[in-house]
Parts: C-alpha cells; structure tokens; sequence
C-alpha cells in the first residue's frame, strides 16, 4: 500500500505529496494552521496558511511572519494536493483543514465544537475518508448545557454582585472565552472592563474587521469604583495575582468545561465554575466523527485511551496517536499555557504584535 | 430534597467562610426541625444507614447510564467521586422533587426490608424523579460519603447564631452517638440537655504543633519566645496512640475515640478500672499497646483495631493499657474550667486510688528547668516509644477543638529518606482527574524496590507539575494505576519503621508523607533499602 497522504511525525501532523505540515510545534518550511492557539501555531516556520480570521491575530502573538490567508471553502493546491478550510466552530478564525489527493479526503479538526457558539462560525461536519479529532472532553461525564443557560446564570450573579457592591471577574482564555462572554453579556447591567491580555486579542480581532460589544481596557487610571458596577474579563493567569486583588472585595467566576467536575472546581477555588468550553462534549465528539463517514479516526489530545476504545466497540475504525496538542484547555490544569509570557505585572503587555 | 441539593451547591459556590455560614443558616432557617437534624448529623459525619449494598447501586447506575462498565470506571477515575459520577452519566431530567430531606431518608431506610427487585424498582424510578442537582445529593446519601468540605466548626457557629446557644456548649451537645431519629431539634437546643445523654463525650481538646515538619524546626530558643517562662508550662511524652475519651456514669461505661466512635467493646482490658471508678467521672487518655509496662508500637495495636472479634490470641499478643493525662468530670461536674494543674491533682488522685495500676496509668510529668533541658529530653523520645512531647500551660482550662495558645505538640522530627517515585494513581475529590497518589522506591542493587505510597506533602502547584510529568511519561498502565519513568526523587518523612511480611520490601513505614521534591537530585543518588532497614534497629522495629 502506498504512503498515507497524512502522517503524524515527530514535527506535526505531514502531508509528503504536499510538502506541508499542519500545526507542526518544530520549525518548518510550510506550515498550515487549524487556529492562533499557542498549542497548534508555533512560532518559527517559513510560511504560515490560516484562514483569513486569524490573521491578525497571529501577526499579533507571532510577530512578523510570512502569512497566507484563505476564506471557508476556498482551495489552495500544493504539488496535486488540495488544501481547503471549513468551520471548526472552536474560535473566531478557527478551521478544519481539508487535504485531498487523487480522490482520497483527510480531515484535521484541529480543536472544534459542534454547538454554535454566535460568534466563531459554526462547526461544519466534513466528508472524509480519514479524520483526526481531538478528544478533549472525550468522557461520557461532559455534556454541555445550551449557552443560553449558562450565560442566564452568568447574568444573574454579575447582576446581584453589583446590588451586593462587590466586583466581578470572569476567566476565560484571551482567545475565544474571552469574546464568547463579551458577546453574551447583559450589556444594561453595565460596562465591560478587560485584562490587557484580552484587550489586545480584541483589537486584533478588531482590526480584523470582527465586530466586538464595546470593552474598557483597565490600566492604572481606572477608577476601582466604577469598575467595580461592571465586570472584568480576566485571563486564567490573571488568578490570584495583585492585579486581579486590587479590585477586591470581588466574585470570581471560571469559564471552561473542567467546571463540570466538583473536584476541578474546588481546585481552581472559584467563587463560581460555569460550565463553558470551545470544544466538543462527549455527544459533540460522537455525533461529529459520525458525521464524517470516516473509514478511520485518528484522535490526538484528550482522553484518546478511553475514546479509541469507545468507539471501535460501536463499530469506528479508531487510532490513538500521539502529539503535542492540548495545550489550552488541558493546561489550564497544568501550567496556564501561553497566557503566563505575555502578562506583564500591571496587566499590560510585554510585546506587541506587528501592525 | 430542593432545599438539601440546593444547599449543596451554594456551600459549593463560595470559598469565603462568612458565606458559607449565611448559606448554612438560610438552610436551617428554612427547612422543618427534622430536616435540620438529618442535616446535622450528615454534616458532623454520622452516615446513614446504606440499605443497599453499593456494588448494586453501582451496576444500576451502569443500566440507567446505558454505557459500557468498563467506561463507568474509567469516568469514575475522572470524577473522583461515585455519587457524583453515578449522577453525571444518567440521562439530564428535568423533573425536581418536593419530598423533604426526611421523607426521602425514611424512604432510604424503609429499603432494608424489600427484596432485591423492589429496590431496583424504586432507584430507578428515584433517580428519574430527579433532577442532576438532587439525583447527586440523593446518591450521596445512598452511598454515604458525606466530605463537602465544610467544617464542624462552621455547621456549628451557623446554629449558634440561630440559636442563641454559645459554639462550646452546642459542640458538646452534638457529640456523642445519637440518630436524627431519635435526637429533636427542641432537646437540641433546650435549656439543660446535657445529662440526659450519660454517654455524651465531651468534645476534645486538641493541641497545636509547635512545628509542622522538619523544614520548619524550632530550636528552644523560639520556643521560649513563643511560649515565655518555662515554670509556667508542665510537660508529658506525646504517646503514639488512640485518643479516647472515657466515662463512668450511672454505673456504665463508655469510651470514646476522637473519632466520635464509640470503642467500649473493643477494649475490654480497660473495664474492670472504668467500672471501679465513681460515678460521674470522665477521663482522657490515649490508649496503647502495652506490654511488662512498656508502651509497644502503634503498628502492633493497629492489628487489633478494625477486628470485629477480639479472639484469645489478639488479646494476649496486644494487650492495652491507657496512659490518662487528663480529667474532665469528677463526681458528676463539668471540671473543664479549672485549671490543667487543679485537674492534674484530681487525676493523682484518682489514679493513687485504683486497684489496676497496670491498666490504668497516669503520663508522668516531664522535669526540665528551662527549654534547652526540655528540647535535649525530647531527643530522647524514639527510645521511649513517644512522638515527642506535649506543653500543656499549668493555668490552661480544658477547651474545645484545635486552639492556639494553651496546648502545643512538640513531635520530633521525621525520620526520612530519598525515594523515587515509580507509580501514579489518581486522586479524589479536589484531586480528581490529577496524578496525586504516588508510590516510593528506593535502590536495592539496580531494581528500584516499592516501600511506600504517600499522599500529602505537596503545593497545588507542584502537584500540577508531577501530574504533567505523569501523563509525559508513562510506561504502563494497569487500571488506574500508571508506571511512570523513574526520575523524579522526593524526600519521604516517616515517623516510625518496622518489619512487615505484606510488603515486597520487607518494612512498613508509619505515615509517609512527602517532605520536599529533591529537584537537585537524580535518581542514583536515591536512598538503599539498606539505609532503610538500618534504621529498623535504632527504631523500636
């Protein structure tokens, strides 16, 4: 049998016919990208293809780089090989990437949700013959509740910190959660105050020609009074710090999936978890892979033991292989990811992207 | 039930102690007296009955989740806790149920008679009547692990502003065995309840450490400091034992052990003096192993505790004696408000007027003139099979629960070792879905030999790091359990050693906890299990 078009190297997800990675996490030469998170665009390769949503943000966390970008359907060939992005519905900007050659599809996922979330194009399933999925939340426990709940309850204890006259702080990661929160929140209960972090993700976005609510950048002239009648959006690396305690007394909430577990959340100490993530729940994950029609379904990062198993005993073809994805939501556990290197201890940032 | 899951789940969304009590408060101001009780005792750790054997509840949950088993355990893994994994794999109800916290335990209970197939029955249709909130409480009472992190102390404070009732005196009226069932709100909190229970322990006194471990190291000088004139404190060994509480009312007898269990049966040694003693008298003591009038290791009483029948043989390889070292009720009266040293005379006396010497012992009084006499005296502890030694200030009345201030433990300093960790297991609760559980191996010849498994010991943030080197690097996996690759070294702090034919390595340590990770060493410079077992010799082994 011939060489797979694919292949899972020790630099990232090849393509030989094509001679390009996708995500590679070492330097290479042709690199395409899923979405801006660190754990999938790696600084270092020669020429960058994203879609056209995650420009500039990859300009801003990866400084002057040689970027290429190319709209939802749009199809770019490499030596007979066709590459082409769909939704992943994961973050603004975030693709599947389609790759065919002489007939036979691959899919790679990247990360991806099967909810639509309003604001990252919705996720689309795409036909394939071979599929590489993540499994973040490849565990039965994790089933996610319609966002209209969630952010109902969001509201709701936004609102009653403001009669109680305590600030609020929500946590979500600068790319994503954080635009997923501003885009849901009850704007007549009041402002909307950003982490530096987060602020310079949503000027990015901006530029991109993303239409956000209106948010105030908190530098050291903000008033802790009027801040406090409104609501802070913090990065997870924000937790804890002097930065964060400066508006105290405050109520903390947490944005993620590993919410759902009682342990995590006492973990992280939240005042509150809400149960939101960018990536698929366990229904998500299955209904998804099955969507595809795939032959074969490759799973890089999550709980890929226990999901491969699954599903080869409801009758998939499933592989475990192994990468360096997970960053972003499997390192809230770990190490907070990327978010730690670009804050500076008065919020602000330590290097800006090119513009 | 609303009520109870939603008690739950706000206790669960802050972190701050005064809400905590507001949350405990709102609950008890809103749900019938029975409700109440049911609540305190679940929350002061007095489980209910469990009808139906867990294995059961566990395959039926299996059915109801419609997932394979193997799945099931896996999530468990994840979870960390039953209950709530049980809870999160059912199919989402939107149903709620407005039976009240007692009806639904009377309902639990009345199980006990039905057969199989009608339990089956009613947990099933149970749980569909429940939505994800209440299905989690209901399962936890089912199961009844009740730790929701919330103390004692806080379900205690909440009712003593409701009630009036000052926090010593409504500890004390919660101790004890008592059932909700048979225990109302109105004899709770009544005027003058406390003799109506004759075998109603007194709550502890428990002391502070003067040093929490061996990073931390006092030198006497410190301790002077801290504590002020030596002649103000009298000093004891700190016994390896269990702490019990025991009492002579009314002709019977009890004793207590800090766990709030009551241990009577299980010391039957002790009887003979308990039943010679006046009536109205409560003592406090640790309980041990005792043999030709010296203490024996814990490990040699730890064989006999858990054993529902104590045969000839447990009772002649480990004897019990108890060393007293305090009184608390002398002649039907609460004596807790005199001071240690008018309680120490009444214990004299007592003790001068016992016909079982052999059983009924007194710790002696240790004689040190200044802090440096007494730190030299504590070095000596190992020899005397103690922990070190206890600082009890001659003025201190008898108090209520862990306090700074009048009692202080000053334990020697772990015996300790550089060990590799070889396995991870993950942890529960607050630690579920985290490599926390970690097992220890030392070098005998090339092979790493398993010695112990620690737990404790570690930031959250180190934690997060070894968990991550974890999933990095596995070897294997066997169940839950992962091999990892040995490279990361710990030092292990172990208060005592002895011989074990159960372990593979021949020794047992006694509450191995991790001390500091050893980033500064590789794994060859870890220790021997020869080094180990040299200190068997010196130490009691």
């Amino acid at each position: 049998m011939a060489k797979p078009l694919l292949e899972f190297t020790d630099r990232g997800i090849y393509c030989a016919q094509g001679k390009f990675y996708i995500d590679p996490w070492k330097p290479v030469d042709d690199a395409v990208i899923t979405h801006a998170h660190a754990d999938h665009a790696y600084w270092g390769h020669k020429n960058y293809l994203a879609h056209h949503l995650s420009k500039e943000v990859l300009y801003y966390r990866l400084g002057e780089i040689n970027l290429r970008t190319i709209e939802y359907g749009e199809t770019v060939t490499k030596n007979g090989v066709q590459i082409s992005m769909y939704p992943a519905g994961h973050v603004i900007g975030s693709a599947q990437i389609r790759v065919e050659y002489k007939g036979v599809v691959w899919v790679v996922s990247g990360d991806y949700k099967t909810d639509d979330d309003g604001i990252s194009t919705a996720f689309e399933p795409v036909k394939c013959h071979h599929f590489i999925s993540e499994c973040t939340f490849g565990m039965p426990v994790y089933s996610w509740k319609p966002q209209s709940e969630i952010f109902t309850d969001v509201n709701n204890w936004w609102h009653s910190n403001v009669e109680n006259g305590i600030a609020t702080v929500i946590v979500g990661y600068s790319l994503g959660k954080a635009q997923r929160i501003l885009q849901n929140l009850d704007l007549d209960i009041g402002k909307v105050y950003t982490h530096g972090v987060i602020e310079n993700t949503n000027e990015a976005l901006r530029r991109n020609g993303v239409t956000l609510n209106p948010t105030e950048r908190i530098t050291s002239d903000s008033s802790k009074e009027e801040v406090r009648k409104g609501i802070i959006i913090a990065p997870p690396s924000s937790v804890g710090t002097p930065w964060m305690r400066k508006f105290g007394p405050y109520s903390f909430g947490y944005c993620s999936g590993w919410m759902a577990i009682r342990g995590a959340k006492r973990r992280r100490a939240a005042d509150r978890g809400f149960i939101m993530s960018d990536h698929a729940d366990w229904n998500g994950l299955v209904s998804a892979i099955d969507a595809t029609g795939c032959e074969c379904v490759y799973l890089t990062h999550g709980y890929t033991a226990s999901f491969t198993r699954y599903l080869n005993e409801i009758g998939f073809n499933a592989r475990e292989v192994h990468t360096l994805y997970g960053g972003e939501e499997e390192d809230a556990r770990v190490t907070e990811g990327e978010e730690v290197k670009e804050t500076a201890p008065s919020g602000d940032v330590v290097k800006e992207g090119a513009q | 039930m609303k009520a109870f899951a939603q008690l739950f789940l706000s206790l669960d969304e802050t972190n701050k102690t005064n809400e905590k009590v507001k949350v405990l408060k709102d609950y008890f101001t809103n749900v019938p007296d029975t409700d109440k009780m049911h609540m305190l005792a679940l929350f002061t750790g007095r489980r209910p009955k469990r009808p139906i054997n867990s294995t059961l509840i566990r395959n039926w949950a299996i059915e109801a989740s419609n997932i394979p088993q193997w799945l099931f355990e896996e999530s468990y893994h994840v979870v960390g806790d039953l209950a709530e994994t049980m809870s999160l794999l059912m199919p989402e109800s939107r149903n709620s149920s407005s039976k009240t916290l007692t009806e639904w335990i009377a309902e639990i209970n009345a199980q006990a008679t039905r057969t199989e197939e009608e339990r089956k029955l009613w947990l099933m249709e149970s749980w569909a009547m429940l939505d994800r909130q209440e299905r989690f409480v209901f399962n936890k009472l089912l199961t009844g692990s009740f730790r929701i992190g919330v103390s004692n102390n806080l379900v205690v404070k909440a009712l003593a502003d409701i009630t009036g009732i000052e926090a010593p005196a409504l500890t004390h009226r919660i101790m004890g065995s008592w059932m909700p069932e048979d225990y109302t709100y109105d004899q709770l909190i009544e005027e003058q309840n406390v003799a109506d229970n004759i075998s109603r322990p007194y709550p502890f006194f428990l002391a502070y450490p003067i040093q929490e471990t061996s990073e931390k190291r006092k030198s006497a000088e410190e301790v002077g400091l801290a504590l002020g004139d030596a002649d103000q404190w009298q000093a004891e060994w700190k016994w390896d034992g269990i702490r019990a509480q025991m009492i002579k009312r009314g002709g019977e007898i009890f004793i207590w052990s800090r766990g709030e269990d009551l241990a009577t049966e299980k010391f039957p040694e002790l009887h003979p003096f308990l039943n010679a003693l006046p009536d109205g008298t409560v003592l406090d003591g640790e309980i041990l192993g005792f043999q030709n009038g010296l203490p024996m290791p814990f490990n040699i009483l730890q064989t006999r505790i858990g054993r529902k029948n104590l045969s000839k043989k447990i009772l002649t390889d480990s004897p019990v004696a108890t060393i007293v070292y305090d009184c608390l009720e002398y002649a039907g009266e609460d004596i807790r408000s005199k001071t240690q040293s008018e309680r120490r005379e009444i214990l004299e006396k007592l003790q001068n007027e016992t016909g079982f010497p052999e059983v009924f012992r007194i710790s002696s009084l240790i004689q040190f003139n200044s802090w440096e006499e007494l730190e030299k005296t504590r070095e000596q502890s190992r020899a005397m099979i103690a922990e070190g030694v206890m600082l009890k200030r001659k003025s201190a009345t008898y108090q209520v629960g862990r306090r700074r201030g009048d009692w202080w433990k000053w334990k020697i300093d772990p015996l300790s070792v550089d060990a590799v960790m070889i396995y991870a297991q993950k942890g529960h609760g607050r630690r579920a879905d985290l490599y926390t559980d970690y097992t220890f191996a030392v070098w005998d010849g090339d092979k790493l030999v398993p010695f112990a498994k620690a737990y404790s010991g570690l930031t959250d943030a180190e934690i997060n790091k070894v968990d991550y080197f974890v999933k990095r690097n596995t070897l294997e996996k066997f169940g839950p359990v992962r091999t990892v690759k040995p490279e990361l070294v710990f030092e292990i702090g172990f208060e005592g050693i002895n011989k074990s034919t159960r372990h593979k390595s021949g020794i047992a340590l006694r509450f191995p906890r991790i001390l500091r990770w050893r980033h500064d060493k590789p794994k060859e410079e870890a220790d021997t299990l020869d080094s180990l077992k040299d200190l068997l010799g010196e130490n009691g082994g």
